[in-house]
């Protein structure tokens, strides 16, 4: 009987810790929506209340539509960069990890090892360079890479080593004797892959185009290096130089910004809810 | 050894599925690596051509206390949040993986806040954070004025901030803590039957069951976490912009700031090479360290 209370007992203690952390995770987020529907005098009110006494939509509008800030021009550049990087990251990992995966060739686990040993190498190592190189271009072909989304986007085109490497683990997964029937069939190499393996691979394609979205539309470094007037600028970038430049920050207005840059990615989680977190789970299963 | 013709004809397909990748490799990474090596050596302002001056950057380094500050407060940052980070996902990991009927609402709730980009999160922090009409401080009211202690100077103080940056961080584990429960829901239940029949108590369960089956999970999330945590940037140059008194200045700042603020490409690329061997030196520790305390099983 004792173990059977004891039992009841650390389940309550779960649920109790459970609350308390869950509280703690909402709160911020819950601070940022209640002070977005603030108006200005009830921000600073002391002791601060939770539902405000009015709701100041204003705040959204004068976020979304004032004069120093480019907000619908910002979400329409983002969009664009994360949509050119979602296209061009899933469909050429799922090339390139389809080669890991499925054709036998010597030096491939060799080429495997370097592309996975790839995603150790920081960043500033190679923006000082890509900077270069994208001015060199510049100057050297017709097209305009610095102060242009190219950058940002382009070489989401070459697939990237951890999508390949997530793309690759599922790959191998699927039957090789699917592919052996199709060949006998007379199937190209090419035509299993587009017909067969890929259809088959929807959860894990989806994963990578989640995860290749929630990069770029959180991006921030790349855009500030490569973006260079106000009407290119991404989300992050745009509210970022919005934020530092208004000392006595308009707290209510930023907050109504935070809550909109923030709304796509929720509405994009609840959509894909399994998919995100089943995704994350196997990003931790190695070999 | 010969090659057979159908060993070279799937030679030629393996590489044509790789040649985005191949490309890519050559031009964006291979390619700006040997660039950065060269430009390390190199005095280099992008309107005029690198000039070679052999060791000067690194020896420059070595003389710069704001580089030597940088390092200090990235390796102070990484001392607080690593660890932090570590230990609060596997606990709430750990709760998570008791079976409760609400587990999913809790699962979501706790992983929400690392979807959050990290501007929002940024300008949100620096509200919350505020000394003096920040919410933390006014919860903390009651408590502070009963001490009577003033409200900590979260962000706007040299000692405060790194701490209050890696506090920060642990709002959004969530990704972390999927990882875990992932972990730890592989592990066989066998296991934890047979350790109970034995008469092991919870917590020799945890230390002596579920802590040695899921250590390459932590090893991975520990491996992931070296990795990022050198290149923390967005963060500081978003909330505090370094201050107060470059106390949040962090590497990966001053790396920036020399390229793009001062123009120093050379000597900023020296920099980077020193990130990359630090990289490289603490992940071959953890990798050195791991056959003690990592366990794989049936290899």
């Amino acid at each position: 009987m004792t173990g059977r209370r004891a039992n009841i007992l650390s389940r309550l203690a779960t649920y109790a810790a459970l609350i308390v952390i869950c509280a703690l995770a909402m709160f911020p987020l819950l601070w940022m929506i209640c002070t977005s529907l603030k108006p200005d005098w009830q921000i600073v009110q002391f002791p601060p209340r939770w539902i405000p006494e009015q709701l100041a939509w204003r705040n959204y509008k004068l976020a979304v539509s004032s004069e120093s800030t480019h907000f619908p021009l910002w979400t329409r550049n983002t969009l664009i960069i994360a949509i050119l990087a979602v296209i061009g990251t899933t469909f050429s990992s799922a090339v390139v990890a389809y080669g890991f995966a499925r054709i036998r060739f010597p030096g491939r686990s060799a080429l495997f090892t370097l592309m996975l040993s790839t995603m150790m190498i920081p960043f500033p190592v190679t923006m000082v360079p890509l900077f270069s190189i994208f001015v060199w271009l510049g100057k050297h072909t017709p097209i305009q890479w610095l102060g242009t989304t190219r950058p940002l986007w382009f070489p989401a085109w070459f697939g990237s080593a951890f999508s390949i490497f997530l793309l690759r683990q599922f790959f191998t997964t699927i039957p090789d004797e699917l592919s052996e029937a199709a060949r006998i069939d007379g199937c190209s190499e090419w035509g299993i892959f587009w017909r067969i393996i890929l259809p088959l691979s929807r959860p894990a394609l989806s994963v990578v185009a989640l995860f290749t979205f929630m990069w770029a539309w959180r991006d921030f470094l790349g855009p500030l290096i490569f973006l260079q007037r106000p009407t290119q600028y991404t989300l992050s970038l745009g509210l970022q130089t919005f934020q530092s430049q208004h000392g006595s920050t308009p707290w209510n207005q930023l907050m109504a910004a935070s809550v909109l840059v923030i709304l796509p990615v929720l509405v994009l989680f609840f959509i894909a809810q399994k998919t995100f977190i089943e995704g994350i789970a196997t990003t931790g299963m190695k070999g | 050894m010969t090659v057979t013709r159908g060993e070279f004809r799937n030679l030629l397909k393996g590489l044509a599925f790789l040649s985005p990748w191949l490309v890519g490799f050559a031009a964006f990474m291979f390619l700006p690596i040997v660039l950065s090596l060269y430009y390390s050596l190199c005095d280099y302002n992008l309107l005029q051509g690198p000039a070679f001056i052999g060791t000067r950057n690194y020896r420059g380094l070595l003389n710069d206390g704001v580089f030597w500050r940088s390092l200090r407060v990235t390796l102070l940052y990484a001392a607080i949040s690593v660890p932090m980070g570590l230990l609060v996902s596997l606990g709430v990991a750990l709760l998570l993986n008791v079976r409760l009927r609400a587990q999913p609402i809790f699962r979501t709730l706790i992983f929400l806040p690392s979807l959050v980009p990290t501007i929002a999160s940024a300008i949100l922090w620096k509200w919350m954070f505020n000394q003096r009409l920040g919410v933390i401080n006014r919860v903390l009211a009651p408590v502070l004025g009963w001490l009577h202690q003033p409200g900590p100077p979260w962000l706007d103080q040299s000692k405060w901030v790194v701490p209050s940056l890696a506090l920060m961080s642990v709002w959004s584990v969530g990704n972390t803590v999927i990882i875990y429960l992932a972990g730890l829901q592989d592990v066989p239940r066998e296991l934890y039957e047979a350790a109970e029949l034995d008469g092991a108590s919870p917590v020799q369960r945890l230390l002596n069951v579920t802590l040695p089956m899921i250590s390459p999970v932590i090893f991975f999330n520990l491996i992931m976490a070296i990795i990022g945590i050198l290149q923390v940037f967005d963060t500081p140059f978003m909330m505090t912009a370094g201050g107060p008194n470059r106390a949040s200045y962090f590497y990966t700042y001053y790396l920036y700031d020399n390229a793009f603020t001062y123009l120093k490409m050379g000597y900023a690329s020296a920099m980077a090479w020193i990130q990359l061997l630090l990289v490289l030196a603490l992940t071959g520790i953890a990798f050195w360290s791991s056959k003690r305390w990592v366990h794989y099983q049936g290899k």
